[in-house]
């Protein structure tokens, strides 16, 4: 437990569910010493913690498929070869039976997506208390900051910021798709003349433009609220250890489980955010009969 | 939970990565399977039309071996036939050669017991003569008696 006997267990849930918050505050860019601190530096803020766990996973993705696909053959693969295709074939079944249109982008995306949200994901299954740990053990000897000050929250995918800027990507590529296939009109009409015809276009309006909005909103809010709880559980039963060597051992069997249950629901959300996707390019794609 | 720049932040990672995969990642690998699926629907393919192919060389090899016998049949019928032949040639010939050396062999017999008949007649003529000489204590004058002596040397 971060902190020792000085946190509360409300102190400790709030410390683990902080950002590390990049920002401007009194005139100044540093980080933010409190949550407080971080609410004030309004929108021009970054969390560091997420971006940087979101792009070292992402790099992470990017060099060992790069790595695959540099020396892949045709001949009999090898290890990791084999890995990588078994996963490409799988986005690639996935693709071809969800989306019907033309585009190279799509199943690249889809790839991207599924393993990029998975790892991110994973890191809900490192123990809560380690990495902050760590940071906060550098944060103190290095930069000799106040070791409660430290924020470290290693799961990208709890970070709002995070989902709802990845649903955002594919919110703005549907609506160029849906442009580029069907047309400004051809898009405008969809959604003013459907579901009622010419007739009904203030209900039209009203109905598709609350289910396009709904679209990136659903994906981000389900993919964090998952995650968000996930990880919510986990320093819940982290907080057990600290009760008592009785509770401690069962706190140490829930996690476990949960653990083990965990692996299903991060695998999962980021089955769905990438079906959910190519879905949602699918629909860019096609003209809806009236 | 503020939601800030981080949003913006991540967009960008989000499209960079997907350019990337996009770019450098997808197409060879996809490339590599969908070779690997050209080349075992080849191998497939191959290994049927080998099958087929053996089946057929097969067809053909019972038939050749079928063609083959017969033609090894009729051979030998007919080598039989042509020795036949040659032997009764050869038979043909040797009766022929035989008569041949068999009349050659006669005449030359008779005209050695001719010669030798001539010779006996001369020698028994000459015989008698000298039998008769010695019954007459004298000398038969040949000219004398010559038709005598020839008289007595056709009858014997």
């Amino acid at each position: 437990m971060a902190g020792g006997a000085t946190l509360t267990s409300g102190e400790y849930i709030k410390h683990h569910l902080t950002n590390m918050t990049f920002g401007q505050i009194d005139g100044e860019w540093r980080l933010a010493h409190t949550a407080q601190e971080a609410k004030e530096m309004g929108f021009w803020a970054f969390h560091v913690d997420s971006l940087a766990w979101s792009l070292v996973l992402g790099l992470f993705f990017i060099w060992l498929f790069r790595k695959a696909a540099k020396t892949v053959t045709s001949d009999t693969p090898s290890g990791l070869q084999n890995f990588v295709e078994w996963i490409v074939e799988f986005i690639d079944s996935s693709v071809k039976g969800s989306f019907a249109g033309k585009n190279y982008l799509v199943a690249p995306m889809a790839l991207t997506i599924f393993v990029w949200i998975f790892l991110m994901n994973a890191m809900d299954l490192i123990a809560v208390d380690w990495l902050p740990q760590i940071a906060a053990w550098i944060g103190h000897t290095a930069f000799g900051a106040d070791p409660h000050h430290v924020y470290f929250k290693v799961v990208p995918t709890t970070d709002p910021n995070v989902t709802f800027g990845m649903a955002l990507g594919v919110f703005w590529l549907m609506i160029y798709y849906s442009i580029k296939v069907k047309g400004l009109g051809g898009f405008l009409s969809e959604l003013a003349f459907h579901p009622f015809g010419k007739w009904g276009l203030p209900v039209n309006l009203l109905l598709e433009g609350v289910s396009l909005i709904s679209k990136p909103v659903s994906l981000a809010l389900r993919l964090f609220g998952n995650m968000y709880a996930g990880e919510t559980i986990f320093i819940l039963i982290a907080i057990m250890y600290s009760a008592g060597w009785s509770l401690g051992l069962f706190g140490g069997f829930l996690q476990l489980g949960w653990a083990i249950f965990h692996i299903l629901i991060i695998t999962l959300q980021a089955f769905i955010f990438m079906t959910l996707t190519i879905v949602y390019m699918d629909m860019a794609h096609t003209v809806e009969e009236h | 939970m503020n939601i800030n720049a981080t949003l913006i932040g991540q967009s960008i990672f989000f499209f960079a990565f997907i350019w990337f995969v996009m770019k450098y990642i997808w197409p060879p690998l996809i490339n590599a399977l969908e070779e690997r699926k050209k080349k075992i629907a080849d191998g497939l393919a191959a290994a049927e039309r080998g099958k087929h192919e053996k089946e057929l060389a097969e067809q053909r090899a019972k038939e050749e071996l079928a063609e083959a016998k017969k033609q090894a049949a009729d051979i030998i019928a007919q080598a039989q036939k042509r020795s036949n032949e040659i032997v009764d040639e050869a038979k043909d010939a040797a009766k022929e050669e035989g008569d041949r050396i068999k009349a050659a062999a006669q005449s030359e017999i008779e005209l050695e017991v001719n010669r030798a008949k001539e010779q006996l007649r001369v020698q028994v003529a000459a015989i008698a003569v000298e039998g008769a000489q010695k019954i007459l204590k004298s000398e038969i004058d040949a000219k004398k008696h010559e038709s005598v002596l020839d008289e007595l040397a056709a009858q014997i």
